[in-house]
């Protein structure tokens, strides 16, 4: 059953990334941007992780989305649309060597998979382990930190001298 | 056709993150290589969660990894989109061949 919801998504994934590199409409790219997220969510749902697809819906469909389509609409280069530059050649055999590469690394290593069932459902074991005893706090309020200075940042760079 | 498992998915992530790079490489919209680079970050999580998956069940490590790639893509997001309206502004273009501010 999963087998064949990950051979539809993974198709879908793929050609909407496809999509993004190769339209010229810089809207429609962000669009097939907006379905590459959603895809991505169902292969998380395949993968048992029901939490982090919810998150992706929340957070990359919902609001990183919205931000790139904004950030389009506000510089107005719709009409130019997004050509490639003097280096497309050379980009295309370094990420094609890069590709050939990972994919040989990972058909030629033996990988320890372990047969446990997955646990299920993840909320409630995600939250213990990042803020429980002994678990991710430290990194949960770096991240808390970071995140103002981003805010910040993005404020004092958006803001009118 | 055999069942997927670990090595499926850790190809599909060796794709995505291809295509990503070849968008931040070749394109000259600032817009369009910040959506690559989201790209990107999206096949990096789904390896983290697909190894969280087989190779170690009862751990949920992988997806709070996960967690924590997509805040910091979030905050990069935000950064990015606010520098390149910020360039846009003076230079009224977002074709990266323009953006030769820091150039001797």
């Amino acid at each position: 059953m999963f087998d064949i919801v990950f051979w539809i998504l993974a198709l879908v994934t793929v050609s909407a990334a496809l999509a993004v590199v190769i339209l010229r409409d810089v809207f429609r790219a962000a669009l097939s941007l907006v379905l590459l997220f959603l895809a991505i969510a169902g292969i998380y749902i395949t993968l048992y992780a029901d939490f982090l697809a919810v998150v992706q819906v929340l957070i990359y469909v919902g609001a990183i989305s919205i931000l790139i389509i904004v950030a389009i609409m506000l510089t107005r280069e719709v009409w130019h649309g997004s050509p490639a530059g003097k280096l497309r050649i050379p980009a295309l055999v370094v990420s094609l060597l890069l590709l050939g590469t990972m994919v040989f690394t990972v058909i030629s290593t033996n990988w320890e998979t372990s047969g446990e069932p997955p646990l299920q459902p993840t909320t409630a074991a995600i939250g213990t382990s990042l803020f429980g005893e002994g678990g991710f706090i430290l990194p949960v309020e770096i991240t808390a930190v970071l995140l103002l200075a981003a805010v910040l940042g993005a404020i004092v760079l958006i803001r009118e001298k | 056709m055999m069942s997927v498992g670990l090595e499926h998915y850790l190809v599909l992530s060796a794709v995505l993150f291809s295509i990503g790079l070849y968008g931040v490489l070749a394109k000259r919209n600032a817009v369009v290589i910040l959506m690559c680079i989201e790209i990107m970050l999206n096949a990096v999580n789904i390896a983290l969660v697909a190894f969280s998956r087989y190779v170690v069940p009862m751990f949920l490590t992988g997806q709070i990894f996960a967690i924590f790639v997509m805040v910091v893509a979030a905050a990069e997001a935000a950064v990015g989109i606010a520098i390149i309206i910020a360039i846009y502004r003076s230079r009224q273009s977002v074709d990266v061949n323009k953006f030769d501010l820091m150039k001797w």
